[in-house]
């Protein structure tokens, strides 16, 4: 028992080895990732940061398994994911991780509630609706249930797509430019929400950003250029 | 997990969100319209045909030379069908001391069991339409019921007794319209209807009579089928069994019309709705691709993607399906209310068939266009939550439509209900869909080269096409089915169906007089003028019986074909003329002409009858006329439409060669029901004629035309509101994306003047498009359904060109206009923060 522990506190949660990937760009070979070595143990919450087109997402992509490497492993939780077929990649997704977008990807035919309770509905969970509800109150949506996405607010879309992060109580949440399409103080609420329910649900998080604010607050920042980690 | 659950919920909530409402739509109109033509057909058919019966006097007859053995009748009744019998034969009715050949009608308990037998007695031994009635039963034992030739003839007046064989009958009333009055030439005698349970009585019938033994035979459509082939298998020689379509060439005609009419205004609701059908389809799969994409994300594996959309769908079409039944049942309902007012018949429930048809229709249609993309659905990556460009599945892959134009051809033949007519129809539309995208790219291609010319409106409009190539072809061909249906339609209303109901015109003739003698032809012609009615044409005929072709005898006894031995025993009347009847066509060989002059007798024969017995073109026919024998050749075939009811022969000879036989005419003319009390006096003045009585057949006719004319432009509205569902399925197609382009080019200060114009010119383009595939197609399509439905010459009519391309033009600008509006109000940021 204790032992499981100390192999679990020691295993990072994420692991990228020697990750690598290239576009075929027609003409010649594009390399948007080369050569990524990363860990992020379980707790930690880490920004990657660098200007656009440094590769952030593409390597927020690979880690979460949404796309493919040319070369290299992943390891979440200790499996090693491009050894998995898509669908049991989107399996260990739904166990696993949670995430945050840009541009928020709620869908539009559904209500906030309904959005909530969807991901738990697709790993078969009976009570979503219960858990969802919590959840949103706990983001301020609780008058806002029976809203469309398009009814709210920036913000408020966000907070959603916060309460659909964790509404799975997910080890590992993804985030990518959560507040990019949000005013600063707004955004400064979601973030501070983000990272409250972090803290209280003991998430990890890897949080792609160019704020270097936000950065901030993470507890370790990796800094991206031309597809290599620089620091 | 439950997914159908979990579907079941997503489904409502598209629904609530208005996601689905395109594609339900499509789907209903497509099933009710499907189902309303189904249900409807099947009892239009029910009635005609029923109604047709009626000049039978039941659904079947079961004719024998003999007395039928008593197997047929019980097992009709075992079949719960109704039955009565007839027996028919000539015998001599006297009274005092005139004496007349008359067809005795012997009935049982229930004759007629179609149609009714009307009755009048006039005190004054003339009558009108007016004042007759139905008959209550059949004559009481001990009296008989006349015809006026037989009042006239033995000049007898109600009341009185005549002598009918061993016994004396009391004349208790006059015949003034029997249903089955007009079957057939041979029963235009005067006659005589008594009662069954006299017949013995009257010793009428010794061996060598000639008897005809009828079992009248009636009840429920499938029933009668049954009973029908059971008796078909039991029948001997001497023994046949007719139905309306057996007894008389011109309803069968006009029936086997109204059928096909029906059978492609169906096919025409079908092929525009599934145009609609597939473009809702996409904008659904295009409109869901970001939610699968969120779903794979949050650990959708591929296989629940498919199974909840497929789960989606198939309740989505079920439900539709079963809306569009209920809708559907109710159309013709209404319809069936109305037509039954018409035909004076309670129709009977419809069977489920016609349910089940639309339910089937509305699956085959929506899974055969959304299995193809619903599979490239679950292909969608993940990754698309991150970068919105990657995972846009070909929408317009060949290998979606084919396979839902594989279903729908299934449909297709199934719904025409005879695998020649579907394959034909299907093929059309494939070689139109196939020759429109050719000739819009084409067309698109040749424009995108004048493209540097013009106003910036009009550059815009064709960029945007330049960029949407195969959406827009696709579009235009989906409205161009669309508009091609409706184009159809109105072709045939105004056309074709107005040319089909001048084929029978008010005044078609509706007696024949035959066996004029020609020292009548003069006071014949002295009477019409004295009713100053039109003179009719008087045609020559000779009666003669076929003996030998090519010099070999007919040997009718060894021949099986009944039609063949029907045809052989009577006699056939030869007429002959220099010029062919108008409404006859020449099949093979050629018509006589004046200046060349043959060594040969020269025939014409009618087509189906030289089928029938077996002869060609240049076989030599020998006929017996009055004992000397007659031979000629055959030099030409020709197809007689039976339905004009002009007076048409199956033989016509070269003038030249007849003129020596005892020659006799007949005529037909129209006469007014006003003028119906003429009759009478025509059969004091020429006892001999013979009067055929076709009013009540043209009558059905007319009316079955007035009937088909009336629903076909009921089905018609299905089309239309296919039509609209297509147009509003084309539009909305790009309208996701037409939106979002407009608040870009808001954005960058576009004025909302400039973007309508570049929106109108890109519609006008595809409006023409439109308008010209609709016009081409609706032209060749009248064409053939003319041609091939209707046997009517489709005249080609130019306004049809301009009034589609107009249309065209100007429905897809205010159509495309209409649905791209809201976004023009909108503020650009609102549009681009939905659209994300």
């Amino acid at each position: 028992m204790i032992n499981d522990r100390v192999i679990e506190a020691a295993n990072p949660i994420v692991r990228a080895h020697a990750l690598t990937k290239q576009v075929d760009t027609g003409d010649n070979q594009l390399t948007i990732l080369q050569d990524i070595h990363l860990e992020v143990n379980a707790g930690e919450s880490i920004a990657v940061i660098g200007a656009s087109g440094s590769g952030k997402s593409t390597l927020l992509g690979l880690l979460a398994g949404l796309d493919v490497p040319t070369s290299g492993q992943v390891y979440l939780d200790g499996e090693e994911i491009f050894l998995l077929d898509e669908d049991e990649r989107a399996a260990l997704r739904s166990r696993l991780l949670g995430f945050m977008f840009q541009s928020f990807q709620l869908l539009p035919a559904l209500t906030a509630l309904e959005n909530v309770m969807l991901p738990l509905e697709l790993s078969g969970v009976n009570d979503a609706r219960q858990a969802a509800q919590e959840l949103l109150e706990r983001v301020g949506l609780g008058m806002r249930l029976k809203h469309y996405p398009r009814q709210l607010s920036g913000g408020e879309q966000q907070r959603v797509a916060i309460a659909r992060a964790f509404v799975t109580q997910p080890k590992l949440l993804f985030a990518d430019e959560p507040t990019g399409n949000l005013d600063s103080a707004t955004g400064a609420q979601i973030i501070q929400l983000m990272f409250e329910l972090n803290r209280e649900r003991g998430t990890t998080l890897v949080l792609v950003t160019h704020d270097e604010a936000l950065s901030n607050r993470c507890s370790r920042q990796i800094r991206m250029a031309a597809g290599r980690i620089v620091n | 997990m439950n997914l159908f659950r979990l579907s079941l919920r997503m489904l409502r909530r598209d629904w609530r969100a208005g996601e689905l409402r395109i594609l339900a739509l499509a789907l209903i109109i497509a099933v009710s319209s499907i189902t309303t033509v189904s249900f409807f057909a099947d009892r239009v058919q029910l009635a005609l045909s029923r109604e047709s019966n009626r000049l039978l006097g039941a659904d079947l007859l079961v004719i024998s030379d003999r007395p039928l053995p008593a197997h047929y009748a019980e097992k009709a009744q075992q079949y719960g069908l109704k039955t009565a019998t007839m027996t028919r034969f000539p015998s001599m009715t006297s009274k005092d001391e005139s004496n007349l050949l008359a067809e005795i009608r012997a009935v049982s308990d229930g004759y007629p069991l179609r149609g009714d037998l009307r009755l009048a007695d006039p005190p004054d031994g003339t009558f009108s339409e007016q004042v007759t009635y139905v008959a209550p039963g059949i004559p009481a034992p001990g009296t008989v019921w006349i015809d006026e030739k037989i009042i006239a003839g033995l000049d007898i007046k109600l009341g009185e007794e005549l002598e009918v064989g061993a016994v004396q009958m009391m004349a208790a009333a006059m015949i003034a319209r029997e249903p089955d009055h007009s079957v057939g030439f041979v029963n235009m005698g005067p006659r005589l209807l008594m009662n069954v349970k006299d017949l013995a009585a009257t010793d009428l019938i010794q061996p060598g009579s000639r008897v005809t033994y009828q079992l009248l035979v009636a009840g429920d459509e499938e029933r009668v089928a049954g009973f029908r082939n059971w008796a078909q298998a039991q029948l001997v020689p001497g023994q046949r069994i007719e139905g309306i379509r057996d007894s008389r060439p011109e309803i069968r005609a006009a029936l086997e019309r109204a059928e096909k009419f029906l059978s492609l205004a169906a096919l025409a609701s079908v092929v525009v709705a599934a145009a609609a059908v597939a473009l809702a389809v996409r904008r659904f799969i295009q409109r869901h691709l970001d939610g699968c994409a969120i779903m794979r994300c949050l650990g959708a594996s591929q296989a629940t993607i498919l199974r909840l959309y497929s789960y989606h769908l198939a309740i989505l079409g079920l439900a539709a399906s079963i809306t569009g039944c209920v809708m559907g049942f109710a159309a013709q309902e209404f319809l069936s209310r109305w037509l039954s007012e018409l035909v004076n018949t309670t129709l009977p429930w419809p069977s489920g068939m016609p349910a089940v048809h639309g339910l089937l229709s509305g699956m085959v249609l929506l899974l055969g266009f959304s299995l193809p993309p619903l599979l490239n659905l679950k292909r969608v990556p993940a990754l698309r939550v991150l970068r919105r460009d990657i995972g846009k599945t070909n929408l317009h892959g060949l290998a979606g439509y084919a396979f839902g134009l594989f279903a729908l051809s299934i449909l297709f033949v199934w719904e025409a209900g005879e695998f020649h007519l579907g394959i034909l129809v299907m093929l059309g539309f494939l070689t139109a869909i196939v020759v429109f995208a050719f000739l819009g790219w084409l067309l698109i291609r040749l424009l995108l080269m004048i493209r540097q010319q013009g106003t910036s409106a009009w550059r815009y409009g064709l960029a945007s096409i330049r960029r949407r190539t195969i959406a827009t072809v696709i579009q235009a061909i989906a409205l161009g089915l669309g508009l091609m249906a409706m184009l159809v339609l109105t072709l045939i209303q105004n056309d074709l169906l107005k040319d089909w109901r001048r084929s029978l015109p008010p005044n078609t003739p509706n007696r024949f007089l035959v066996n004029i003698q020609p020292d009548q032809l003069q006071s014949l012609a002295a009477f019409f003028d004295q009713h100053e009615m039109d003179q009719p044409e008087f045609f020559p005929m000779v009666r003669g019986r076929l003996v030998k072709i090519n010099d070999q005898s007919v040997r009718v006894d060894e021949y099986t074909d009944l039609r063949k031995k029907q045809l052989l025993n009577r006699e056939f009347n030869l007429s002959w003329s220099e010029e062919m009847q108008s409404d006859n066509v020449i099949v093979a060989g050629r018509w006589w002409q004046d200046e060349e002059a043959t060594p040969e007798n020269e025939l014409s024969l009618e087509d189906e009858v030289a089928k029938t017995i077996g002869v060609k073109l240049g076989d030599r026919l020998t006929f017996d006329i009055a004992g000397s024998p007659y031979t000629a050749t055959i030099t030409s075939l020709r197809k007689v439409d039976w339905d004009t009811f002009q007076v048409n022969f199956f033989v016509v000879a070269r003038p030249g060669s007849l003129e020596q036989y005892p020659i006799n005419y007949v005529t037909s003319f129209y006469l007014p029901p006003s003028h119906a009390g003429i009759m009478h006096e025509l059969v004091r003045s020429f006892p001999n004629l013979l009067i055929i009585d076709v009013a009540i057949v043209i009558e059905q006719i007319q009316q079955m035309i007035l009937q088909v004319s009336n629903a076909i432009e009921f089905v018609f509205m299905f089309t239309l509101l296919a039509g609209l569902i297509v147009m509003y399925a084309a539009i909305s197609a790009t309208q996701d994306e037409r939106i979002y382009e407009a608040a870009i080019f808001r954005t960058l200060g576009a004025k909302r003047r400039q973007l309508i114009r570049a929106w109108a010119a890109e519609f006008a383009i595809l409006g023409t498009l439109v308008g010209l595939f609709a016009s081409a197609g609706a032209t060749v399509l009248a064409y053939v359904i003319g041609d091939y439905a209707l046997h009517v010459s489709y005249t080609f009519n130019p306004w049809i060109w301009l009034v589609g391309i107009v249309v065209g033009i100007i429905g897809v600008t205010i159509a495309g206009l209409l649905g791209t509006r809201s976004s023009l109000s909108q503020p650009p940021l609102l549009t681009l923060r939905r659209i994300g």
